[in-house]
């Protein structure tokens, strides 16, 4: 019989980052099957593929290049390549979309040092390096198909949020965009959805609850404020429901590692985003900013984290 | 219920009721101790006893060699066989310590004793350092210091700590339920000793029939407080702000919140010392673990070694048991020993055998659960960092010295990071690099 010793605590939990990861994707599924109905089975086979090309990616990526025999896949590939193919849309072509994930995972992922040490999220990264590189596919929007049945519905139209930005018109419904039927990004447009699968996440503590909250929270207060001054701007509900903002702030935003560690933090992180979002909506070219007030706030994670530290036990009010 | 509670925490699985429902048993006298001179924090005692030389129970063997120091005696009838250094792993150093062969059944020593209420403050205090009575709830302060507080500061509190919020142990437990009249004499000896009239119970409500029982029997002489079944609950920050609402200043000591925090077996202690003459050389442990055959709760002799113990107590290791890992306290704080053959020491409140679980540490996703259940208000994943970056001051200015090692932020690490092995070398390092300085 042999005596091991070992440091404490010499309880762990059983949860592991691989599990953490599995809930990520469970929660997303809601959403992914209703891309499937709204934008045909492409849209859902686009996320499938991205999971498991991500994982063998990332697999080549440890074992060969970077030459970690002791890596086992923790699945947080996947979950780069389900989140990329929700931020891009259906007329996205498969190897665009590769390439896209090449990059979030080569570069903004492993580039940096990989899983926990990347600044940006990963699949933003790579959204936004398609956004530049390949503009035409990544702004061709197409009308819901509503079928199961069908590969893809190539009716293209414009987003509500482009449409209201060159007309100052609203041209949906609020239930649309609250089931998701509208154009938009593969999983982006079902809030219902996204919601379902959000709960999912809170109910599994697997989620920094501050930064959703204080996200959508100021993008209400602001597009509040501006439509009081010009109803043109749109109503602060059409601002929620539209756009990337949901699966932004729902699943984007809360990316463990590219967001603040404490409550304080997680709160100023998600009111700069929601400020720069509608910065971009209202002032700038695109029509949506959700994905790079995202970034622009990725990066400011280490001040943010430098300066809004949690209080210590017995340390005096100053 | 109301239940009292503080920030942050872990819920691990507690693995009580392997021992809760067994009453305590003496056990019989062991035929060899070896008794530690260093079973308390501070300096070493002194042995005053040589090779050869016959003693007997409660006999002075160790004498204090400095402020913060101990009386350390003999727990049995019997010669001194050998005085040499060993090492201990509680205290991660060698320090000298006595063996004794038992020759023949107890024949005591006993220290002035008798009915409390005849004795002056100071002749209390002079009996319970006599004794040699540390803190029994595992720091093994000693007694008699954190009974006299200086001067200037003002104690009007007095808690009782029954939480036992470490998983598997019982033996505090099975202290309330059986030996609650003699807490109480000892509780009110301390008041003596204190002059304070308000005194608290933190309990928590895993354990309802304790808090019930006591409610019932200290009417009106000591308040039950049911506190929330979350660990580190009976760490004695977070224990004085469930139950009292103060926070203990960083870098201060209760005491600056005019509070006292007492264990339950040291109580039970102090009464033996008092009232009976008894100086400790034994107590209660728990002895238990998965991997042993027969847990209980049992009254030993303080010196007795482990694999005495669990041969004879616990009936030994189950068949078929390759690895295990035996534990100093309980899974979360306690200290794996690497020889069966070590003695208990006075803070000794529980011996666990637990098969071992390999885990590998991988990278930090930044999840924020170690910040967000961390009961100090610190942020676990960065003293990491630092520490393994060497960067001690960095580490200091954000708390580094306040962490109390509870090991929630390990625990709950889906990474599995050992922050606690980072936090406790940083600190030992940062200490050394101080020159002991504080």
């Amino acid at each position: 019989m042999k005596l091991v010793t070992g440091n404490a605590p010499h309880l762990r939990s059983n949860d592991t980052t691989a599990k953490v990861m599995l809930d990520v994707i469970i929660a997303l599924i809601p959403a992914l099957i209703g891309s499937w109905y709204f934008f045909g089975f492409y849209a859902f086979f686009l996320a499938i593929f991205g999971a498991v090309v991500g994982e063998l990616f990332e697999l080549f990526i440890m074992k060969v290049l970077r030459n970690d025999k002791n890596f086992t896949p923790n699945g947080s590939a996947a979950v780069t390549g389900i989140l990329l193919a929700m931020n891009v849309s259906p007329a996205t072509p498969w190897w665009v979309f590769l390439i896209g994930l090449i990059f979030a995972l080569g570069v903004a992922k492993h580039a940096f040092g990989g899983l926990g040490m990347n600044i940006f999220n990963p699949a933003l990264a790579g959204r936004a390096f398609l956004l530049v590189s390949f503009p035409v596919y990544m702004t061709t929007w197409y009308k819901p198909a509503l079928s199961f049945s069908k590969w893809v519905d190539a009716q293209t139209t414009a987003t509500p949020l482009a449409i209201l930005k060159e007309s100052g018109n609203i041209d949906v419904s609020y239930w649309d965009l609250f089931i998701g039927n509208r154009a938009g990004s593969i999983g982006e447009t079902s809030v219902l959805l996204l919601l379902v699968g959000f709960l999912y996440l809170v109910i599994r503590k697997r989620i920094k609850i501050m930064i959703p909250i204080s996200y959508i929270g100021t993008v209400f207060v602001m597009s509040a404020i501006f439509y009081l001054v010009n109803p043109s701007f749109g109503t602060p509900l059409f601002h929620i429901l539209s756009g990337g903002l949901m699966l932004g702030a729902l699943f984007m935003a809360t990316d463990m590692v590219t967001s603040p560690m404490t409550i304080k933090g997680q709160f100023v992180f998600g009111l700069g985003a929601g400020i720069m979002t509608m910065l971009i909506r209202y002032f700038a070219g695109y029509p949506e900013g959700v994905s790079l007030s995202i970034l622009l706030m990725n990066s400011l994670v280490p001040l943010i984290d430098r300066h809004f530290q949690p209080r210590i036990f017995g340390e005096v009010k100053s | 219920m109301k239940l009292s509670t503080f920030l942050g925490g872990v819920h691990p699985p507690e693995n009580k009721s392997l021992s809760k429902d067994i009453p305590i048993k003496k056990a019989p006298l062991p035929e060899k101790v070896v008794v530690f001179m260093q079973q308390h924090a501070g300096a070493p005692a002194k042995p005053i006893v040589q090779e050869g030389d016959k003693v007997k129970t409660g006999q002075i063997i160790g004498e204090p060699t400095g402020f913060v120091s101990a009386y350390v005696h003999s727990p049995v009838t019997g010669t001194v066989i050998a005085v040499k250094k060993l090492s201990n792993v509680i205290f991660g150093k060698a320090v000298e310590a006595v063996e004794i062969q038992r020759d023949s059944d107890d024949m005591w020593e006993l220290l002035p004793h008798g009915d409390y209420t005849k004795f002056s403050r100071e002749e209390l205090l002079d009996i319970i350092q006599k004794a040699g009575i540390v803190g029994l709830g595992g720091a093994m302060f000693p007694t008699h210091i954190k009974l006299n507080p200086p001067k200037d500061k003002k104690i009007d509190t007095l808690i009782i700590n029954g939480a036992e919020c470490e998983p598997y142990l019982t033996i505090d437990h099975r202290m309330m339920l059986e030996k609650y009249e003699e807490i109480l004499l000892g509780i009110e000896i301390v008041k003596k000793i204190l002059n304070v009239e308000k005194v608290y119970i933190g309990i928590e409500n895993n354990k309802l029939d304790a808090i019930k029982l006591l409610e019932e029997k200290w009417k009106g002489k000591v308040e039950v407080v049911p506190l929330k079944t979350k660990y580190p609950q009976g760490a004695e920050k977070q224990l004085i702000y469930a139950i009292t609402n103060r926070k203990v200043p960083r870098g201060g000591l209760p005491m600056d919140v005019g509070v006292v925090v007492q264990n339950v077996s040291t109580m039970f202690a102090i009464k033996e010392a008092v009232i009976d003459g008894k100086p400790l050389v034994e107590r209660g442990l728990t002895l238990t673990g998965e991997a042993i055959n027969n847990p209980g709760n049992w009254w030993v002799r303080i010196g007795t070694p482990i694999s005495w113990i669990i041969n004879n107590l616990g009936n030994g290791f189950k068949t078929g048991v390759e690895e295990v890992k035996v534990l100093m306290g309980g899974p979360m704080m306690g200290i794996p020993v690497n020889n069966l053959d070590t003695p208990i020491l006075k803070g000794n409140n529980g011996i666990t055998s637990i098969f071992p679980v390999k885990q590998q540490s991988t990278f930090c996703i930044r999840c924020s659960y170690c910040v967000n259940v961390c009961p100090m208000g610190l942020q676990p994943y960065l003293l990491d960092l630092l520490g393994k970056k060497k960067k001690y001051d960095d580490a200091v200015a954000i708390g580094l010295m306040d962490c109390i090692e509870c090991g929630s932020c390990t625990y709950i690490c889906p990474a599995k990071i050992e922050h606690v092995k980072t936090i406790k070398l940083a600190k030992k390092v940062y200490r050394a690099l101080r020159g002991g300085k504080k």
